[in-house]
């Protein structure tokens, strides 16, 4: 029986099998999203119980890379919805460098705190277009939505984002 | 300046406020903790899906509050 069979069925050998192979780049695709190393180790443990855990609606011949995407991506957007009111900005986030130090790094906190309080499907689908420059076609396969909504999103995150930079007296202007 | 040309350079602070993950290589086996994950919460040998039940509830529902529409449910069964 083939490997993704014997998943399928519950071979918890086959299983290792598939996370060993995946859970790098799993936790990589998540890393992405929530920007912390210690809630990507945990967000993958839980995607990969998921899997298991869901392994029955998995089809053989199925493609397995794109099927745990999804469900990382699931639950690290749980987590954004989840966490947003409750966690406190990263503090061992990477700073871009800025060579004329025309972004300050007040004005730089202000920028994330006002990123990190958009809606949890907008900043996810911002974060990982804008900041990680991923592909309309990869995002909206990962979340499960087509390229146009993905834009659609993203279009709505700028301007959300521009209306809190605007609160937070951010001057919107790229020296 | 336009909608569209402030859209871009709000992109552009973004970008400049927030860089691309850069440390995103796994540094440890996680598969001991998904084991024990998986041992912790066994399955039930059989589980019934969360929208059976609440079909059933809906239909419980129906039969208290409007008996009449027993026969009718027998007749088309």
């Amino acid at each position: 029986m083939e490997l993704l069979e014997r998943f399928a069925a519950g071979d918890l050998e086959a299983f290792e099998v598939l996370f060993r192979q995946h859970q790098r780049e799993v936790y990589a695709w998540i890393v992405r999203i929530v920007r912390d190393t210690g809630i990507a180790e945990d967000l993958t443990v839980e995607t990969f119980w998921r899997i298991y855990k869901y392994r029955a609606r998995f089809k053989p011949d199925g493609n397995f890379r794109a099927w745990a995407r999804r469900i990382a991506t699931n639950a690290a957007l749980d987590h954004l919805r989840h966490a947003r009111r409750e966690t406190a900005l990263p503090e061992n986030l990477p700073c871009a460098a800025s060579p004329d130090s025309a972004v300050r790094r007040e004005e730089r906190d202000r920028i994330r705190t006002a990123f990190y309080e958009l809606p949890a499907k907008y900043r996810l689908v911002a974060t990982l277009a804008l900041v990680e420059e991923e592909t309309y076609n990869d995002i909206a396969r990962a979340v499960g939505i087509s390229k146009s909504l993905v834009k659609v999103r993203v279009f709505r995150a700028v301007r959300m984002l521009r209306k809190k930079l605007d609160s937070l007296c951010v001057e919107v202007s790229v020296k | 300046m336009s909608k569209e040309e402030i859209d871009k350079e709000v992109k552009e602070l973004l970008k400049q406020a927030i860089a691309p993950a850069r440390d995103t290589e796994l540094r440890r086996d996680l598969w001991p903790q998904l084991l024990a994950r998986v041992a912790e919460q066994p399955e039930p040998l059989y589980k019934v899906p969360w929208f059976d039940w609440a079909l059933a509830v809906i239909l419980s529902a129906v039969l208290i509050f409007f008996p009449g529409s027993i026969p009718a449910l027998l007749y088309h069964l």
